[in-house]
């Protein structure tokens, strides 16, 4: 699958139908009537999770599938206004931060090599880290925990980070080999003529020229970090350490009664994942559609 | 290889071989071992038990039960995602009015983590509050509680497993459609060729990269399924709603026992690479 690649839609314009097969008057309407159904299918569960965190637990359970009587703007206030939130997404981000910086530094330096050096063992060590896009981080689990332990990683913020760039590598060197052996190889030759070593040439040609791929490699080991679970959940033990997924569990143990403080809880934690896929969205579909299509 | 090439290779390399081996080759090694060994995570493992925890996990009911349920969700996958995928795919890759707008709205749930939407769905599943208690309370029944239903709980990670995911495989195949060639489409339909033969004929065949990619996912996502299950049904009730990597955390990790966690991190191992290398071999060969 290495070089293939798609168009990956962009908006409605970039979709260009035959004219001839363009649904018109009631298979047009039937069509959309039936989009229109499966968008609400979609949609309802997200918006009765951030509409009833507006309601009063009582108003909940009479009325769960309906516009608040009175709007209730303490549950949300509460916790915007508390420590609490602002932690365990602090806490995400800068876990998702280090993967990501770690995870472009290292797989594209290994990327390069791979790329453009022949040296002994070179396919057998390229080999040797795509192990790593056939198994879970859950097989290991296990012994990754002892791993950790050893280390006297548990409980910190690089248990989480460093495992989580260790299985990213996989992905980002296969996609960053495949883009950097894609640049023109004129452009290595000249450049090395010219008595620019490979360092150079990595900082000042490959890297500027690969941004979206680069970009593609950012976008898939952020969303896994941010949405990560069973690591965080195995490594650590601190709630002051938790990122938002452990922290959405812990205060639903906490509240598992008032579901309003819950539905307003998991509304503002993934606020931030939904308003970044509207804003962004053309990257990060290409990101995570295109990564697996080149994966 | 000049002295400067080595001078890269020597820095660029060993860092990322370095952590993939510390954090993934070797966990990966240690768990081959581990699994030999009646081990609780202290000392070293000493007790070697033999086959003992494959032949526990073998016989074992609730991870029998985790691999059907693995396979169920394949199943499902399979068999009602992707051909739901793809037909809406078919329908959001024309030019039907707001097409870039269900387009965003069905890959959205696949942007949100896995943990929230199956709270979130915890909630719409609540006998008292959710879904069912429209239908109840309209009928004069008592509440249903799907999740604490031991027939039928597992059914709803179906649910939202099919929730989540169908628009990633729909953003898929919208890719593999834009990538067709509309003048083969055009020459058919001059041939006088239908739309159903158009498709079956054409756009099926030349989707079928993609199609193999979209199954190969649904496959190794459905293994590794677990972050949905712990929010939903805590593999309740009755450790109905297991997948393996729900068995291994509930029955491995909490419990500290890691010969026997390791065995089932070994047989979940075992499978994934089988089905990779199976797969790949046998279907995406060309591709």
């Amino acid at each position: 699958m290495g070089e293939t690649s798609y168009a990956i839609p962009e908006s409605a314009a970039a979709a260009h139908e035959p004219s001839g097969r363009q649904p018109r008057g009631f298979g047009s309407i039937a069509i959309f009537a039936a989009l229109v159904v499966l968008a609400g299918v979609v949609l309802v569960p997200i918006l009765a999770t951030a509409v009833n965190g507006f309601k009063e637990l009582g108003d909940l359970e009479s009325s769960p599938f309906s516009l608040p009587h009175v709007w209730v703007w303490r549950n949300y206030w509460e916790i915007l206004t508390g420590y609490r939130y602002w932690q365990v997404l602090g806490n995400s981000l800068l876990i998702a931060l280090l993967t990501v910086a770690l995870t472009l530094a290292l797989s594209s330096m290994a990327a390069f090599t791979f790329a453009h050096l022949r040296f002994f063992g070179d396919k057998f060590l390229l080999n040797y880290l795509q192990l790593g896009l056939l198994f879970p981080v859950a097989t290991a689990i296990l012994p990754l925990f002892i791993k950790i332990r050893d280390l006297g990683l548990l409980d910190s913020y690089w248990g989480i980070v460093l495992p989580q760039v260790a299985f990213s590598l996989a992905m980002g060197v296969l996609l960053l080999r495949n883009a950097f052996k894609q640049l023109p190889g004129e452009l290595l030759d000249a450049a090395m003529m010219d008595g620019c070593g490979y360092f150079s040439y990595f900082f000042y040609v490959t890297l500027p020229l690969s941004g979206p791929i680069l970009s593609t490699v950012a976008v898939i080991s952020f969303v896994g970090s941010w949405n990560g679970y069973l690591l965080p959940l195995v490594v650590l033990n601190s709630e002051s350490r938790y990122p938002w997924t452990l922290g959405l569990m812990a205060y639903q143990g906490q509240y598992s009664t008032a579901w309003q403080l819950v539905l307003a809880f998991i509304t503002l934690t993934i606020l931030p994942a939904i308003l970044m896929f509207l804003f962004a969205q053309r990257y990060i579909v290409a990101g995570l559609t295109a990564g697996a299509v080149k994966g | 290889m000049s002295a400067n090439g080595w001078a890269t290779l020597v820095i660029f390399l060993p860092p990322a071989l370095l952590l993939f081996t510390v954090f993934v080759a070797l966990p990966m090694a240690e768990a081959a071992w581990y699994s030999f060994y009646n081990w609780n995570g202290y000392g070293r493992p000493e007790r070697f038990i033999g086959l003992k925890n494959y032949g526990y996990l073998i016989g074992n009911a609730t991870f029998n039960r985790a691999l059907i349920n693995n396979a169920l969700i394949i199943v499902v996958s399979l068999l009602v995602q992707l051909p739901l995928a793809l037909g809406v795919a078919l329908m959001v890759a024309g030019r039907i009015a707001g097409a870039a707008w269900f387009r965003t709205i069905f890959f959205l749930p696949y942007v949100l983590a896995d943990v929230a939407a199956g709270l979130i769905w915890h909630f719409m599943f609540d006998g008292g509050y959710g879904l069912p208690s429209i239908i109840t309370s309209a009928l004069g029944l008592q509440p249903y509680y799907l999740l604490a239903d031991k027939n039928w709980a597992f059914s709803a990670v179906l649910i939202v497993i099919l929730w989540k995911y169908f628009g990633f495989h729909m953003m898929l195949y919208v890719a593999g459609l834009q990538g067709i060639d509309k003048s083969l489409l055009e020459a058919a339909e001059m041939d006088g060729a239908s739309s159903f033969q158009r498709f079956w004929h054409i756009t099926l065949p030349l989707l079928g990269p993609m199609i193999r990619l979209s199954v190969f996912f649904s496959v190794v996502g459905a293994l590794q399924l677990f972050d949905i299950i712990v929010p939903l049904t805590g593999g309740g009730p009755f450790e109905t709603t297991n997948t393996m990597v729900s068995y291994l955390y509930y029955f491995g990790i909490t419990r500290m026992r890691v010969g026997f966690g390791s065995a089932a991190g070994v047989a979940l191992f075992i499978i994934c690479v089988t089905f990779a290398f199976g797969y790949r071999r046998l279907f995406m060969r060309d591709d």
